[in-house]
């Protein structure tokens, strides 16, 4: 044993100073390799003498007890029932310096006490366990129970007893409404509620009441809330840009599915492979989005192979802590030191994810796949549209002899009258606003660049002299894809009003004498050129080609022997840059000149003009032509016009989520220390680790749908075992094994495992009912005790590892923004939907870019909804949330820090959401029928925390109420701003004076510990 | 977690008076006892807030720091490190030997031909360090600063190498700079937090986007967080009254909070109660001491010229002023951000807008902190996430990882010499390299403390800021 790189912390996080005391009382009895033993070698040892090949010492391991055991010519490290003879012991109390173990530049030696239960281990025969989490669920019984005793209390109680405890009282009936409220809703109680219940609260009422609130709606967005961490879900891509994303219709399915109590074994299927099962549901593909949830990068210089080497890093980790319960991600450079996880292990699960379909860098449109998830409504809405359409199609594309014979006199007359029209070429094009005009070949000019509000268009036209005299003028409007929304006008909308267009031959002005054209917008009709300035434009038949004519009065005066020089000033005055963005002209000397005039395309003109004019397909192609400008048809054609617009219109507004779809696999290889760039590693398929549950044979590769089926089989002990943990952690504030992100060997036992893997058990065996299992738990005495804790309770048992009291904590970030919601009576209550913006410091999010975004806090309802539906900005997540510790959800996060800020205190005395909140709810004390100051305070704390206000409290705040009613009298102008706040209408009969007032009685309610406390 | 509170006053053993003090401590750790204290000279306050670490591991030389983070990353070959030969090998393809295989950003797939430096660089002070002509005010400070011009990275795109920077992992979730040296040492401020946070834009480029991500806790608890100062609204999120409340009411009305929390814990026998009601009280002073830190009219008409600014419109001068009275008031980090150094294109005029916006003040900086005594327990700390191409991209320079550089000032660094180098194309750093997480074992040394030591027990490991692979203290810059 030579002492390598090793590191152990000089300071010890209390957690385990204070487990180590619960093992010295464990010492007693026989001891136990997982729970005595294991602790310490893997804290001391395993980092050079665990599972990681690469780094271990002396080719020796101490987690593997046929290694530990071995005869090593003539010692062996640990020798069974012989501490005197183990090296290890003789290692760990050694003197030397260049002895002892663990060495003492890495480490500090061992105390005392482990000293001795490692000897007492030996001693007994150093049995070794396999690690606690990865061993078979136990098949437990509960302890024998008194007659109607809840199997979880008798687990419970049977500890206590042994260390002689017992459960405390139940909570008083408010206490427990309220705290079983919060944990299945993350809501308050009705105080009409809690005073039924304090009137009568048998078992069965509670239990009702337990019934009820699991129906609830909201329980599926309380449990989303939890959820949405661990999957890291948010609407946006997290790195550099942070551009948004959407993937809101995940979270609803979450919600919906914690609503529905869909089994949690389908639920993780669902989510890993939903869109690999046969015949997929939409509902079932919305649930692969989980598949998307991981950070992505849009930043410009991305190089594609490092970033999807980072996506398949992130899906692992998430799935190790997700669903295992274990830290994998720790194996993405080296095998686990801890665990047996090796590095092979952790790209042979990345490899089951190779198969999604994703790019390096994302941006924009490129973000693929986006799978549009219509609600039921919308979804109505799109099939009656498409039958409408496929109607109206039909309608369209009927047949009767009259439209064929006008066919055949549109062509004819197309083919008389395209002789007619020669193409101008111009020699200049230019824009007095400075616009750049370009003229190709064909004559075309197209306006690029600066786009002025206004402008005027001056081209020059040679006339040779076969078109004198010039008898009208046709301009010809067209569509271009770099013009907004195709064009043909520079119009954010493709629109463009011409207000006149004024021409001159040979400096001699024109007069027009009439003007029309194939198409005109609503009171923008082409008439007006030829006689007012209020000008043609074309709405809405943007992106089309188009043409107006104009016809010369007295064309005669024009007439020359010579080529002739038009010039032609297009005045566009509209603003807002409708000007036009292409355009060509042409020009006739015929007099017969109809309004009737249809102006093919060119590409149909050359048809009409060949040979193939008259083969079948020529004919159908003219006549799909001829339909699009036939008056005939004119009805049809509008009707199915608007049918498909509106079906467009429909489709556009359809939420999108982020969907997984699965393409060939790409080659998945072991990237040495997690190097990206070195692919001299092995190639990997879709495995699973060794040491667990073997997965399903099969010929073909593994896919992400035997990934998730191999997760809940029931023989897989860690899904069920993690996940009923972190349950347990909901309604208790901790898991049974309190590392609820890592079960593995670097995390605590639990204190009560053989009610662990009860509950486990039960889970699998209730067909993983999530309801089932959060019912069994609050029905429990050891959940309904009261949480206050004996100063010798919180000596003796500080982290409450033995329940004999419940314990409290202050509320999530959402629940607290909600209760006050809540209690205001503003809180909107609709459940799902795409996520909402709340109000949020202006600047906030000046560190954007790319683009720099502008915060727009929703209107309306959406200002007022639950907190898990607030917009998850990761770079920049909403302020008010992530002082209350809310996670950026980078990463999976398994459990939120709970802290006590003096910016929580900041948020709740300032942020307008709270403030605002504090004026409604005093409207609402004023709207009442009371009218003594002291009957409306008792009704607000009534209101706010179900129980009537106290003298003490009383006369604080009537003093306050006095001191603030002096100040506003004062100053009326101050209390007109303070009722500013918010976007909530200010009811008019009530004085802005006595709103200030009793905002300070409701700003105190906001702000109590007791407000935002579970107790 | 449940009952956290309690397991701290178990794992502490400690009195309630003195868990109050540890585990109470908000924004970035701030002090809760001696609350009511009106007293903010901080050397008085100096023991207030205890870090972790019971003793340090080696003597301390610095109690502060200030990292001026060039965000974007500034090339290196306009700045600091001079490269005649690059110079004469204006156009020609870079040899191979030096880019083949390498990472890069956005020249994938081009042609890469060596582009000259764009300035003359200059022989700075007695001690003559040689310093590019865009930077005639740091060059006056010359002989105060470390050159370190063997910097090299692991993160070629802006978002991961800042996290690399600040947190030791191109991964998120890990504590930034600040988050731990407020972890391990605690604080000496009362009314202020321990980590600020300014930023800055520039007129010479695009504005780099920064993560909220760079200054937070990660898994450390996030009192340890930075907290960023705003120049418009509100200095602190959150900080300012609802309008039509005057300070007397909002004054009170935290006092009628806390007399009913208190009264409730009577009930109820809560130990968040008495850290809440600490909390309360340091909000409302903050109040008035952040607006107090941010009002700059007390400061010499001498000072504004030194500085280039008149303050209070939040440019990176402005920023360095306010560094240097938050370090006066006995800050542990402050962090600027001058999110404009992303020279893809135009480098030349870019580089002549973007040194011009920090040249002065940085050097005020340093000679102001010096002035009054102060650099001598203080770092600063001037760096991007990471250098620019010798390569041309178009007129710019592309991000670059294998070289660049940087440069240090205060207690305990040798001032006036230059360390390491790269090759004669600028591009790897073949002398002396020094890696981020050398520089941040270098950095807690001179805070007095080794980087295997200070660590924090998360998902079952010890996580340190240098991280899993190696790191070196360079000794060499140390006095």
């Amino acid at each position: 044993m030579k002492p390598l790189q090793f590191h152990l912390s000089t300071l010890l996080p209390a957690t385990l100073l204070a487990f180590s005391s619960i093992q010295q009382a464990q010492a007693e009895n026989p001891i136990q390799f997982n729970r005595d033993i294991r602790p310490i070698l893997s804290d001391n040892c395993y980092a050079c003498h665990g599972p990681d090949a690469s780094t271990r010492e002396a080719e020796l391991r101490l987690d593997v007890g046929e290694d530990a055991i071995l005869d090593r010519g003539g010692y062996r490290a640990i020798d069974p029932g012989h501490p005197e003879k183990s090296e290890l012991i003789a290692r760990i109390v050694s003197e030397d310096h260049d002895l002892i173990m663990p060495p003492s530049e890495h480490g500090e030696p061992l105390s005392s006490e482990q000293i001795t239960l490692l000897k007492q281990w030996i001693r007994e025969g150093a049995v070794f366990e396999s690690h606690w989490s990865f061993q078979p669920l136990a098949d437990v019984t509960p302890p024998e129970q008194e007659k109607n005793e809840h199997p979880i209390d008798a687990f419970i109680a049977a500890r206590l007893k042994e260390k002689g405890y017992q459960f405390s009282s139940q909570a008083e009936p408010r206490v427990l409404l309220k705290r079983l409220s919060f944990d299945l809703t993350g809501l308050p109680p009705n105080p009409e509620d809690v005073h039924t219940f304090e009137e009568s609260h048998t078992a069965q009422d509670y239990e009702k009441w337990v019934e009820k609130l699991l129906a609830s709606p909201h329980y599926g967005e309380r449990m989303a809330m939890y959820w949405l961490d661990l999957v890291r879900y948010a609407d946006s891509l997290g790195y550099h840009g942070d551009q948004e994303r959407s993937v809101s219709p995940y979270r609803d399915y979450v919600i919906r599915a914690f609503n529905e109590n869909k089994p949690f074994d389908q639920f993780t299927i669902e989510q890993l492979a939903g869109d690999l099962l046969p015949n997929p549901t939409l509902e079932q593909k919305v649930a692969s989005t989980y598949n998307r949830l991981n950070r992505a990068s849009g930043e410009g210089g991305v190089q594609p192979k490092e970033y999807l080497a980072k996506y398949a890093a992130d899906r692992v980790r998430t799935l190790g802590t997700v669903w295992l319960g274990t830290t994998v991600g720790c194996a993405e450079c080296h095998d686990h030191k801890f665990d047996p996880y090796s590095i092979k292990d952790f790209y042979s699960f990345a490899a089951f994810f190779a198969d999604i379909k994703e790019l390096g860098i994302v941006s924009g449109a490129r973000h693929i796949e986006q799978l549009p998830v219509p609600t039921p409504e919308q979804k109505d809405q799109q099939d009656n549209l498409k039958s409408k359409v496929a109607a109206a199609e039909q309608e369209y594309q009927k047949e009767s002899p009259e439209l064929q014979k006008a066919f055949e006199n549109w062509q004819a007359q197309s083919l008389e009258e395209a002789d007619l029209w020669d193409n101008l070429s111009p020699t200049s094009a230019t824009s007095q606003g400075g616009a750049t005009l370009t003229i190709d070949d064909e004559g075309t000019i197209l306006a690029s660049g600066k786009s002025p509000d206004k402008d005027v268009y001056q081209i020059v036209v040679p006339l040779e002299q076969s078109l004198t005299p010039m008898t009208a003028l046709r301009i010809e409007i067209l569509p271009d894809d770099t013009l907004p929304n195709k064009g043909p006008g520079r119009a954010g909308n493709g629109n463009f009003v011409v207000n006149a267009i004024n021409a001159s031959i040979n400096g001699k002005s024109v007069k027009w004498s009439r003007s029309f054209a194939s198409h005109s917008q609503q009171s923008f009709p082409a008439e007006n050129l030829a006689e007012n300035q209020k000008g043609w434009a074309i709405l809405p038949q943007t992106g089309q080609r188009n043409h107006v004519v104009l016809v010369i009065e007295n064309p005669g005066q024009f007439a020359s022997e010579k080529d002739s020089e038009l010039v032609i000033e297009i005045i566009q005055n509209h603003g807002t840059s409708h000007t036009l963005g292409k355009f060509r002209f042409s020009a006739t000397s015929s007099e017969k000149l109809s309004d009737k005039l249809s102006f093919p395309e060119a590409s149909i003109l050359a048809l009409l003009k060949s040979e193939e004019r008259n083969s079948a397909e020529s004919q159908e192609k003219l006549l799909a032509y001829f339909r699009q400008q036939t008056p005939l048809l004119k009805t049809e054609r509008d009707s199915l016009n608007q049918l498909r617009k509106e079906l467009t219109r429909l489709e556009a507004s359809i939420l999108t989520t982020l969907a997984t779809k699965a393409t060939d696999p790409r080659e998945m290889r072991v990237l040495p220390r997690g190097d990206w760039m070195n692919d001299s590693g092995e190639i990997v398929t879709p495995s699973v680790p060794k040491f667990l549950t073997p997965v399903v044979e099969k010929s073909e590769r593994l896919n992400r749908l035997d990934l998730a089926n191999w997760l809940v089989d029931a023989r897989n002990p860690l899904v069920a075992r993690t996940f009923v943990n972190r349950i347990w952690m909901l309604f208790f504030g901790q898991g049974l094994s309190p590392n609820v992100d890592d079960l593995g060997a670097q995390g605590q036992s639990p204190s009560h495992p053989e009610l662990l893997d009860w509950l486990a058990q039960e889970f699998i065996e209730s067909g993983w009912d999530v309801k089932h299992l959060v019912k069994l738990i609050v029905t429990s005495q050891t959940y309904r005790q009261q949480s206050q804790a004996t100063p010798e309770l919180r000596k003796q048992d500080p982290f409450n590892r033995l329940y004999a009291r419940q314990s409290r904590w202050r509320l999530d970030a959402e629940m607290i923004r909600d209760n006050a919601l809540a209690i205001s009576g503003l809180l909107d209550l609709d459940v799902g939907g795409p996520s909402v913006k709340p109000y949020q410091p202006a600047g906030y999010w000046a560190q954007l870019n790319f683009p720099k975004r502008t915060y727009q806090a929703s209107a309306g309802e959406g200002q007022y909804r639950r907190g898990v539906y607030t917009h998850w900005q990761r770079t920049f997540l909403h302020p008010s949330l992530l002082a209350f510790d809310a996670p950026a959800r980078e990463e999976c996060t398994a459990r939120r820090e709970r802290s006590n800020t003096p910016i929580q205190a900041l948020v709740l005395l300032n942020d307008p959401t709270y403030v605002e909140a504090a004026r409604v709810f005093a409207q609402k004390i004023l709207q009442t029928e009371i009218t003594s100051e002291t009957e409306r305070l008792d009704w607000a704390w009534n209101q706010a925390l179900a129980r009537s206000i106290s003298d003490e409290e009383q006369s604080v705040v009537l003093a306050q109420l006095h001191e603030a009613k002096t100040y506003y009298e004062q100053h009326p102008e101050a209390a007109a701003q303070v009722v500013q706040v918010g976007l909530a209408p200010v009811p008019t009969e009530i004085s802005p004076l006595d709103i200030a007032t009793w905002m300070t009685a409701t700003r105190i309610l906001l702000n109590l510990q007791e407000t935002i406390t579970r107790y | 977690m449940i009952d956290y509170q309690a397991q701290q006053l178990a794992a502490l053993q400690q009195n309630r008076r003195s868990f109050i003090k540890h585990t109470g401590a908000g924004i970035g750790g701030i002090a809760l006892h001696a609350m009511l204290a009106a007293d903010q000279n901080s050397a008085h306050a100096s023991q207030l807030t205890k870090g972790h670490l019971k003793t340090l591991h080696y003597p301390q030389r610095v109690k502060r720091m200030i990292h001026l983070c060039m965000a974007g990353g500034p090339s290196h070959l306009e700045t600091l490190d001079d490269k005649p030969t690059l110079r004469a090998k204006h156009g020609e393809p870079m040899p191979e030997s030096l880019t083949k295989g390498q990472q890069i950003a956005q020249l994938q797939g081009r042609a890469l031909n060596c582009f000259a430096p764009q300035f003359e660089f200059k022989k700075f002070g007695a001690s003559g360090q040689s310093i590019s002509e865009l930077f005639p005010q740091i060059g006056s400070v010359a002989d105060d600063i470390c050159i370190i011009r063997s910097m090299h990275t692991d993160q070629i795109n802006h978002d991961p190498a800042h996290t690399l920077f600040n947190t030791g992992s191109g991964n998120s979730g890990r504590p930034s700079m600040g988050a731990w040296l407020l972890y391990g040492l605690g604080q000496e401020t009362e009314n202020l937090p321990g980590y600020v946070v300014l930023t800055s834009v520039g007129k010479g480029g695009q504005a780099q986007p920064i993560a909220a991500r760079q200054w937070h806790s990660g898994f450390l608890p996030s009192r340890y967080q930075g907290v960023q100062f705003h120049a418009s609204g509100a200095p602190v999120l959150y900080l300012n009254r609802p309008e039509g409340v005057p300070m007397s009411q909002q004054e009170s009305l935290v006092g009628s909070i806390n007399q009913l929390n208190r009264q409730f814990d009577s009930v109820v026998d809560d130990p968040e109660i008495a850290t809440r009601i600490q909390q309360y009280e340091m909000a409302f002073r903050m109040q008035s001491s952040v607006p107090e830190l941010m009002d700059l009219s007390g400061e010499t008409k001498q000072t504004f010229e030194q500085y280039g600014t008149q303050g209070g419109d939040g440019t990176y001068a402005s920023n360095c002023l306010l560094a240097r009275r938050l370090i006066e008031k006995g800050v542990r980090f402050v962090q600027l951000y001058h999110r404009a150094w992303d020279h893809h294109g135009g480098i030349k005029r870019s580089m002549e807008i973007t040194a011009d916006e920090v040249d002065r003040a940085t050097a005020a900086l340093i000679s102001d902190l010096k002035e009054r005594g102060l650099l001598d327990e203080t770092l600063v700390v001037w760096s991007g996430e990471f250098g620019r191409t010798p390569m041309a991209q178009g007129s710019g320079r592309d991000h670059h990882i294998k070289g660049f550089s940087m440069f240090m000032a205060g207690g305990g660094v040798k001032p006036g010499i230059s360390y390491g180098n790269t090759d004669e194309f600028g591009y790897n750093a073949v002398e002396n390299p020094v890696h981020v997480r050398d520089f941040h074992a270098t950095m807690l040394r001179l805070f007095g403390i080794d980087h295997h030591k200070l660590t924090y027990k998360f998902q079952g490991l010890d996580f340190k800021l240098t991280g899993v692979e190696e790191a070196h203290v360079v000794e060499e810059i140390l006095t």
